[in-house]
């Protein structure tokens, strides 16, 4: 593999992450954000600022991003505890904006030169620079992210974050504490956004403030949205898409972000669910051409 | 003995007064609140299971005073309600719906992140209640695709997931056919065999009369009538305020 797909490769994972994350938080708990990029940022941040300044190492500076992320994801969900849907949609951005005028003024964060020099990882001497060992690092992580995903949507608190966003008065009827569990879902989206972003820091070897702009939660968002909101598969078949096809379409790279929009706009008209998602035409055609003869498993009563 | 007390209640919206010095204690009965459009029957209910807070007043259920404590917390001392106009969790399952009921009171801290929903023990109570008011067959539908007659009785059943000793009843025979306002009914009196109390807003007349051993009746934020149907059907001032409203339209038509 050329280290040019390889790189492409490593993107495709760390977005793959950054969009199953988000897909915490739009998808299971219905909380609809414009911000995502600032929790991508902090990771990062938090990383190289721990082994820039403080010579830590990757696997320090990793742990430390999902966590500090994390908390910070608690605080800035606070919003969502007070207003609902299009202001929240705007308090988010807000957010994001604020965190990346912090990146930028904050001396100590590098302002607008960024960080460089992060250290790549390394394990028991060996450097993950680069190549293979880092694509599979970032892909673990991937798949990490994913069964999180998976997990939670199995748990009660999966089933509770449904139910607020479903109906957040019917949710507390049942017995969901709304504020609690929007705050959960904060927190884990979050986390996992701020791993993706220690990885992708310590790809790059540096950090700058305008990677982790408002328009990148919107190409993040649209990776959501594309692929087909509330499922695994779509997140995961929204980032492959989108964040690869620039890279094979080289005339379009200057137009990333209008094709983003234009595919945003595109989707909610005629598939808001996504292309992959629940009731989508191309998940039914999937369906049809590769489902199995009727299951046997499934409805025995009715082939006897 | 469960008691719920409604003690000096009042609720003022604005300038509104959808509630004025409301008392009310239930004695273990099927208890129906009735009253003409905006006599402050859903705010009642709205107070005592969390939803707003009383101007003035107080609500306590078994002792425990209600004040200050959120929907889900009311929840778990026992009182479950439904809500007039249904909300059905539209794209989960009737299944998923009534386990949501069966869980969420009991995992509402962080375990909650760890402990799968479908075990064999929450499916058999889900099944339990789905049995219980008569959905089993719709299991697996998507809530939103059942008539509203079911989705009532999906709002009951999601409210009796919850395993509570109290059920307010928010208009349960609201858009019913006559058959099934009879099976709900029926319902109804079997929770109250099981020990659950309630009471039931009701618009049907008929309906109510016939289930409730005692009524309420609510006018403009206050109570201007309170004992057994019989007596509540003879009273001047229930005649004026709601009967007596509903005969006047009669007679013009």
């Amino acid at each position: 593999m050329s280290g040019y797909i390889i790189s492409i490769a490593v993107f495709v994972g760390i977005w793959v992450s950054l969009a199953l994350s988000l897909n915490i938080l739009v998808g299971y708990a219905g909380q609809v954000s414009l911000g995502h990029a600032a929790f991508f940022g902090i990771g990062a941040y938090t990383s190289a600022v721990l082994t820039v300044r403080y010579e830590q190492s990757f696997w320090v500076g990793i742990l430390a991003a999902i966590l500090v992320t994390g908390i910070v994801g608690a605080f800035l969900g606070l919003p969502s505890l007070r207003v609902r849907h299009d202001f929240l949609v705007l308090a988010t951005m807000g957010i994001n904006f604020v965190v990346v005028a912090i990146f930028k003024y904050v001396d100590f964060f590098g302002g607008a030169m960024g960080l460089v020099n992060l250290p790549a990882p390394a394990l028991l001497g060996l450097s993950f620079r680069g190549g293979p060992a880092y694509l599979t690092l970032v892909w673990i992580y991937a798949g990490l992210t994913l069964l999180v995903s998976w997990y939670l949507s199995q748990t009660w608190a999966g089933l509770a974050l449904n139910t607020v966003r479903i109906d957040e008065e019917a949710a507390e009827a049942v017995g969901v504490s709304v504020p609690r569990f929007k705050i959960y879902a904060f927190v884990i989206s979050a986390a996992l956004a701020g791993g993706a972003g220690s990885l992708y820091a310590h790809f790059i070897g540096s950090v700058f403030p305008d990677t982790f702009a408002f328009v990148e939660s919107i190409a993040i968002l649209s990776m959501v949205i594309v692929g087909g909101v509330g499922t695994l598969r779509g997140p995961i078949f929204g980032a492959v898409l989108l964040k690869s096809a620039p890279e094979f379409l080289r005339f379009a790279q200057d137009y990333r972000f209008t094709l983003y929009g234009a595919l945003l706009v595109l989707m909610m008209l005629f598939q808001p669910m996504g292309l992959l998602g629940k009731e989508s035409w191309l998940w039914n055609l999937a369906r049809r051409r590769f489902r199995r003869a009727p299951s046997s498993a499934l409805a025995p009563e009715e082939v006897s | 003995m469960t008691a719920l007390q409604v003690e000096h209640v009042s609720k003022s919206f604005g300038g509104l007064q959808a509630l004025d010095d409301v008392s009310l204690q239930t004695e273990g009965e099927i208890l129906g609140l009735i009253g003409p459009n905006g006599a402050g029957k859903t705010t009642l209910f709205n107070i005592i299971s969390g939803f707003l807070s009383p101007t003035r007043g107080r609500v306590t259920y078994n002792g425990h005073s209600l004040q200050r404590r959120r929907p889900h917390q009311i929840v778990r001392l026992g009182i479950a309600r439904t809500f007039q106009i249904v909300k059905p969790f539209s794209d989960l399952t009737v299944l998923e719906n009534v386990l949501s009921g069966v869980g969420m009171p009991v995992y509402p801290r962080p375990q909650a992140l760890v402990r799968r929903y479908r075990t064999p023990v929450s499916l058999k109570q889900a099944r339990e209640v789905l049995a219980q008011t008569g959905l089993e067959a719709w299991a697996d539908t998507l809530a939103a695709n059942l008539p509203i007659g079911l989705q009532r009785r999906l709002e009951i059943a999601r409210a009796l997931a919850t395993a509570p000793s109290f059920l307010l009843l928010d208009e349960p025979a609201a858009g019913l056919t006559a058959q099934e306002a009879e099976e709900l009914a029926a319902l109804i009196r079997s929770l109250h065999e099981q020990d659950i109390d309630m009471i039931v807003i009701e618009h049907n007349m008929a309906f109510a009369m016939n289930l409730c051993e005692r009524i309420v009746v609510l006018a403009q934020g206050r109570i201007i009538a309170d004992g057994p149907p019989a007596v509540i059907q003879q009273d001047e001032r229930v005649i004026n305020a709601y009967l007596g409203q509903e005969e006047s339209d009669a007679d013009h038509q």
